[in-house]
């Protein structure tokens, strides 16, 4: 019965002392601006939350380094959802009751961020998600914008690919969850209006160890192509069973893969996959007139210096989140009212998924021009157009 | 004195938890991060449901359930679904919850509630999966691109108004939450209780005094996915949008694990253990990417030092000091 109250005693010694020194460390700073982070880095989208968190460090700290922002520095308080929505509803009340942060970036995926809309609004928060999903802003809502391309336009960027390639008839491969479901909604709804037909539906979960029976099925209709719509791990999942069945369709996979991770894990069966992505994966095939391309490579030297891996879109999502909130502060300051009207002001801003232009009706800022199409030859990323 | 409140016990110690809990969010409200705290325990109620009526089936009746997430989702959808897709009022929705559960609950019940030990686990572990594949791929629910619910309306009242909506929410989850004790704490203290516990201990014997084990089990099941139901219910408005990974074996597990850290033989051990767990990862974020390790670290010392659960180690100790009283008096 003692050596329990010795431990209890050790455990809270270690607690207390633990509080004492976050208080400090926030105390040392005199009134920062404070921002909000919110990412998935212990769920299943951590691929996509880690970058995304590495590249909000990094780029607060740049702007510490250089003097922070109207001579203020800039305080970043993160939160990882964890993929839970209980959770996670928390977290953003905290950051907004508690932590008092002037604007909020994330989160990583669809769902959380639908089901965070209501908080937002009603505590009038401005929020910039890094999630896809088009509901996020259309109906547009007046606190919150996003970053990256919708799965809309990355939809449309391959249905045009394959017309123009003579592709009449296409199968889908769609992964259970908010991501897919978005997806194989603008594909069932755009697919007609470019003359090509579905001709096979299959859906795939995260946790199957193997797709095969869904592809044997494909593979008995007479589609020219495949769509494949999830993030790398899933993809990779079906290239590589692909590969193992001898399957040679063309395959168009969504903009969830451009990440290194999808050819570590699918390795030869990647070649040939073609996809829509934003300029970051190709950048240094760009042209010099391209209005991106200073702002990429400054991007990907950065953060490879910095955590030596390359950058994927999805930091780069967050690197736009976080330059558009600083942009705004830099503006309006403390207030919370006018940092939201800075950030639907914003035009011509050029970031690492396109040149945004906000406005009242468009909360996301970027055309189908944001997307190129990439092809995987010999494990790198080519731009195909 | 000491005497007069041992006799009065109970019904004492949940008329001052009542006031305890109305009067909460006037103290909380009076910090300026009050709204926050009111929303920690919004979950802790709601949680509170689910681990109390999971309490009564597997702590006084000795089922066990790792498919409660199933009937809170079917709670969580049947409000979603009245209001977005068939635009009636939320009250239906909540109408709908206790219906569906009561349905469900009481069709599978007799086959299920029939398997003992592991093969129980292993069915309501199904039941669960099968919920969930529901939840994922109809489209009445939305599949997996999840649905959004409609605001609640009481009598007109917008409880989800801009400013108020974590107090309306916190006195709505706590009523219904204090109503759902006082009912089961009622329950164990009657002949119905004591036919659940003598299922537990001996389903042999309890049959041979003559307790009808299947009509008892049938009862405490539906009863249970009804708490959940009814969570449910208010955790789709709070949310206002629902997603099917909400309601996988996550969450089943994780109230079992609330009930298990509370103690799952007492109503009160459903109520601790839930508001603890709920409450507890948020003030884990000091631990920054630690907070998961010491969160598993706390289970496990709380399943080692206090396998009763926490609601068993408070009442030791109670006695402990009314021992001591009534030796001074």
């Amino acid at each position: 019965m003692k050596d329990w109250k010795g431990i209890v005693t050790a455990v809270s010694a270690v607690l207390v002392s633990i509080c004492f020194l976050t208080v400090n460390s926030a105390l040392a700073k005199s009134k920062p601006y404070k921002i909000g982070a919110i990412f998935d880095i212990s769920g299943p989208a951590s691929a996509l939350g880690i970058p995304e968190k590495r590249t909000v460090e990094m780029v607060v700290e740049k702007v510490n380094k250089a003097g922070g922002i109207n001579g203020r520095l800039l305080e970043l308080v993160f939160y990882d959802t964890a993929l839970d929505v209980q959770k996670t509803i928390n977290s953003v009340n905290k950051l907004i009751k508690k932590d008092n942060v002037l604007a909020i970036i994330g989160p990583t995926t669809s769902g959380v961020s639908m089901a965070l809309i209501e908080t937002m609004q009603n505590n009038e928060m401005p929020n910039i998600s890094c999630a896809a999903r088009i509901d996020i802003i259309d109906p547009p809502k007046k606190w919150v914008f996003k970053t990256p391309q919708t799965d809309k336009q990355a939809v449309e960027k391959i249905l045009t690919h394959a017309k123009k390639h003579g592709i009449k008839k296409v199968s889908l491969m769609i992964a259970e969850g908010g991501f897919g479901a978005g997806g194989l909604k603008q594909l069932n709804n755009l697919a007609p209006k470019y003359g090509i037909k579905i001709v096979a539906r299959e859906k795939f979960s995260e946790k199957d160890p193997d797709v095969s029976t869904q592809l044997t099925k494909i593979r008995g209709t007479d589609a020219q192509a495949m769509v494949v719509w999830d993030t790398d791990k899933g993809s990779a999942k079906v290239a590589r069973n692909m590969r193992q069945l001898g399957m040679k369709m063309p395959v168009y996979m969504s903009h969830g893969i451009a990440n290194m991770k999808f050819i570590d894990q699918a390795k030869e069966a990647a070649e040939g996959v073609i996809f829509p992505a934003g300029r970051l994966v190709v950048w240094e095939s760009l042209p010099e007139t391209d209005p991106q391309k200073k702002v990429l490579a400054k991007y990907a030297f950065d953060f490879k210096a910095k955590y030596n891996t390359a950058p994927n879109t999805f930091g780069g999502h967050a690197w736009d989140a976080v330059q558009l909130i600083i942009r705004a502060i830099e503006k309006a300051g403390d207030d919370i009212g006018r940092i939201r009207d800075e950030i639907e002001n914003i035009r011509n801003f050029v970031g690492i998924g396109g040149v945004f232009n906000y406005s009242k009706r468009d909360h996301n800022g970027l055309g189908p021009e944001s997307l190129i199409m990439v092809k995987i030859v010999n494990g790198k990323w080519t731009c195909i157009e | 004195m000491a005497k007069w409140i041992v006799e009065k016990g109970k019904g004492l110690y949940f008329l001052l938890f009542c006031v305890l809990m109305l009067v909460l969010p006037l103290i909380l409200r009076m910090s300026e991060a009050g709204d926050y705290y009111l929303s920690l325990m919004v979950f802790a109620g709601i949680n509170s449901m689910v681990v109390i009526g999971l309490n009564l089936l597997m702590g006084y009746a000795g089922q066990i359930s790792l498919g409660h997430a199933a009937f809170f989702g079917l709670g969580a959808y049947s409000s979603g679904i009245v209001t977005t897709r068939f635009g009636l009022s939320p009250l239906w929705g909540f109408t709908l919850s206790i219906i569906l559960n009561f349905l469900i609950a009481y069709l599978l019940a007799k086959p299920i509630l029939k398997l003992k030990g592991h093969y129980l686990a292993m069915a309501t572990l199904g039941l669960g999966m099968i919920f969930f594949v529901l939840f994922n791929e109809l489209p009445i629910t939305g599949a997996s691109e999840g649905i959004s619910v409609g605001k609640l309306y009481i009598f007109g009242y917008n409880m989800n108004s801009r400013y108020l909506k974590d107090i309306n929410y916190y006195y709505l989850t706590w009523i219904f939450t204090l109503l759902l004790t006082y009912f089961a704490l009622n329950i164990v203290n009657s002949r119905v209780g004591r036919a659940l516990r003598a299922i537990h201990s001996k389903e042999l014997a309890a049959h041979s005094i003559g307790v009808d084990i299947s009509r008892f089990k049938t009862k405490v099941f539906i009863l249970s996915t009804i708490y959940a139901g009814l969570a449910g219910s208010i955790f789709a408005h709070y949310s206002t949008f629902l997603c099917p990974v909400d309601f996988g074996l996550n969450y089943s597990i994780r109230v079992v694990t609330m009930g298990v850290v509370g103690g799952m033989s007492s109503i009160w051990g459903g109520l601790l253990g839930a508001s603890v767990l709920s409450i507890l990862p948020q003030f884990l974020d000091i631990f920054a990417e630690y907070d998961i390790l010491i969160y598993g670290l706390v289970l496990i010392l709380s399943v080692i030092f206090m396998p009763e659960g926490i609601s068993q180690k408070i009442s030791l100790c109670w006695e402990k000091c009314q021992k001591k009283w009534f030796h001074e008096v």
